[in-house]
């Protein structure tokens, strides 16, 4: 199976908001391309385009993997930003320490890692304060 | 609903995205907090937003919404519009506040998705 395993990397850069979603889209043109149900899509996509928007406005960049076998999508998140203090506090909806310049860009309302969590099958968190951050998540097929 | 009776009933501009006119909806949502958007998936086919950046475009298109409606008479940007072109989606823009825009929507039978 490890063989028939597709890996695809993509670079998040953390001082451009704009282009903050970049390789999900890409990531959503691939997993079209390979047939993958419209729905599984939607989930794999809006997982990781959260994941990719808290790279960017929390952690200064990172960078993205995503691995599709027959049976799964993982994707894998990883930053060396500051990390997560308190992980079980950040996964409640509406926790947030997004300041207010991001809010009025739309995001900044304590649901990304929720909204993360919702869509996929399963998700974990590596992180600690000065060692960055890693989510691992997976859409099973 | 079509799009173009979208069009009509909140008197908008069409900006990009003639081919989704004749395109059939049944629910929008209208909120300026993307994550709250990308929090509820039911099909919503259109956005509803006083929101003008780029990840705006992005959110659409990860949740396969097919149109954007600016409402107080927001304008994309020409980077907003090429994405928008490149993902098909049909953006638009409408004197109406968000609250007369939805309530239009809803009244002319655009049904039970909206949200915020
Ligand atoms: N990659 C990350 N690096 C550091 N902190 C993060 C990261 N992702 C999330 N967090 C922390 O978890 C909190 C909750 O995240 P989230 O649910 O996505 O909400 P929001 O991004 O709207 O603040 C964030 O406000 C932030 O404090
Ligand atoms: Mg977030």
């Amino acid at each position: 199976m490890s063989e028939e395993t597709l890996c695809f990397h993509f670079d998040v850069d953390g001082d451009d908001f704009t282009s903050a979603g970049q390789a999900s889209v890409q990531v959503k043109k691939l997993l079209r391309e390979l047939g993958v149900s419209p729905e599984v899509i939607r989930r794999v996509s809006i997982a990781m385009y959260e994941g990719e928007i808290n790279m960017v406005i929390h952690a200064g960049g990172g960078k993205a993997d995503v691995l599709v076998d027959e049976t799964s999508i993982v994707i894998i998140l990883t930053d060396e930003g500051p990390g997560i203090p308190n992980i079980k506090q950040a996964m409640q909806e509406g926790y947030s320490t997004a300041p207010d310049n991001v809010r009025s860009l739309g995001f900044g309302a304590g649901m990304g890692l929720p909204n993360m969590k919702r869509y996929t099958d399963h998700m974990e968190i590596e992180s600690a304060p000065g060692k960055g951050t890693t989510i691992k998540m997976t859409v099973e097929l | 609903m079509r799009i173009r009776q979208i069009q009509e009933v909140l008197e908008a501009e069409l900006i990009v995205g003639e081919g989704t006119l004749d395109k059939d909806v049944h629910s929008a949502c209208g909120s300026d907090m993307m994550s709250d958007v990308l929090a509820y998936v039911k099909d919503q086919a259109v956005l509803l937003t006083g929101l003008v950046n780029a990840q705006v475009i992005r959110t659409a298109q990860m949740m396969d919404m097919i149109c954007i409606v600016f409402v107080r008479s927001k304008q994309p940007t020409e980077d907003m519009i090429e994405l928008a072109a490149e993902a098909g989606i049909t953006l638009m823009s409408t004197e109406k506040r968000m609250y007369e825009a939805c309530g239009l929507l809803y009244t002319a039978g655009l049904g039970n998705g909206v949200i915020a």
